[in-house]
């Protein structure tokens, strides 16, 4: 069972197409991975459907890099 | 024009425009799930595709039910798959004089026709965003962009209709999601078979070619929208009208 830090950072190479290893804790998905609003937008999605947890939109806006991400799992996830 | 392995959901399906471009989509090899009103309607869409040899079923939907919608989508993920291809067909009129006209003919054609796009293609754009490849094709009209006495509603709604699709082909240009409108001019179907002779004997002076079109004329365009060859075609919209409008 991989941690939910490896599982985060695995959907954000798998979404943005970047590799495993760019994919750091404080990597910002737009300024350093390349990311799109629309990527982001389907980041969220996939860690929704990933996490069986549901990301309100306020929250969303505010994951921002890859620590937050997994912070946010961390905190919501079953 | 091979749509093979691909799953195409055709709103208002059971007769016309929408019958023609379910029987269309299936002839190029879609899987097409064809939605109707009533339960009789999915039956007999059920009915005409098996009877081509089409996989596919015939759904009950009602287009401006959000329930209705999200419910028509689990059915259809769990029978056949996400669907690649939306075509938005389901439409009504209620024509009247804008001085006579009542909220229930206004709302009632703008939900119809135009809230049911964001209803529905909103609950189809993820499967196609995670596909990186979809199809949303809606049904216009030629009313959209010249108006029409007695149509203001319906103008209203078709013009917003290619509005949608233009916004929704820039934001979704980047997945190969393309968003087109196919604009019908006046084709022969139970909706123009109401209108009386006398208004069809002067519309055919305005038409180029001197006929109204037939539904198979308009589900040939859509047909090429949905196929691979159109993957360079979006935020556009195609009149299919005889020449009265351009």
């Amino acid at each position: 069972m991989s941690t939910i830090e490896e599982r985060v950072k695995k959907i954000v190479a798998e979404q943005l197409g970047v590799k495993l290893e760019e994919v750091t804790n404080s990597a910002s998905f737009i300024e350093d991975l390349g990311a799109d609003s629309l990527d982001t937008v389907e980041l969220v999605m996939a860690l929704e459907e990933e996490f069986e947890t549901e990301i309100p939109d306020e929250k969303a806006e505010k994951i921002t890099t890859v620590q937050e991400a997994i912070d946010y799992v961390n905190a919501h996830a079953q | 024009m091979s749509l093979a392995g691909k799953i195409a959901l055709v709103t208002g399906a059971s007769r016309g425009i929408g019958k023609a471009i379910a029987l269309q989509l299936g002839a190029q090899g879609a899987i097409v799930v064809g939605t109707a009103t009533s339960a009789g309607g999915a039956e007999a869409i059920g009915a005409y595709l098996a009877e081509a040899g089409i996989q596919g079923a015939g759904l009950v939907l009602d287009v401006c039910s959000d329930e209705s919608v999200a419910a028509a989508f689990e059915r259809i993920q769990a029978d056949f798959g996400a669907p690649q291809i939306l075509v938005n067909n389901a439409g009504i009129t209620r024509d009247n004089l804008m001085m006579r006209m009542k909220d229930d003919e206004w709302y009632g054609v703008i939900d119809t026709n135009l809230n049911s796009l964001y209803r529905v293609s909103k609950a189809a754009l993820r499967g196609m965003t995670k596909a990186r490849w979809g199809r949303i094709i809606s049904i216009g009209s030629v009313v959209g962009a010249m108006g029409n006495p007695g149509q203001a509603n319906y103008a209203a709604a078709k013009a917003g209709v290619e509005g949608f699709s233009r916004a929704l082909a820039r934001e979704l240009g980047s997945r190969a999601v393309t968003v087109n409108t196919v604009a019908p001019g006046f084709i022969d179907t139970d909706m123009t078979r109401e209108l009386p002779d006398a208004q069809k004997e002067a519309l055919l002076t305005q038409i180029p070619l001197g006929r109204l079109g037939g539904a198979e004329e308009i589900a040939a365009v859509v047909g090429f929208l949905a196929s691979e060859q159109a993957g360079y075609v979006t935020g556009t919209t195609i009149p299919v009208n005889g020449g009265m409008y351009m």
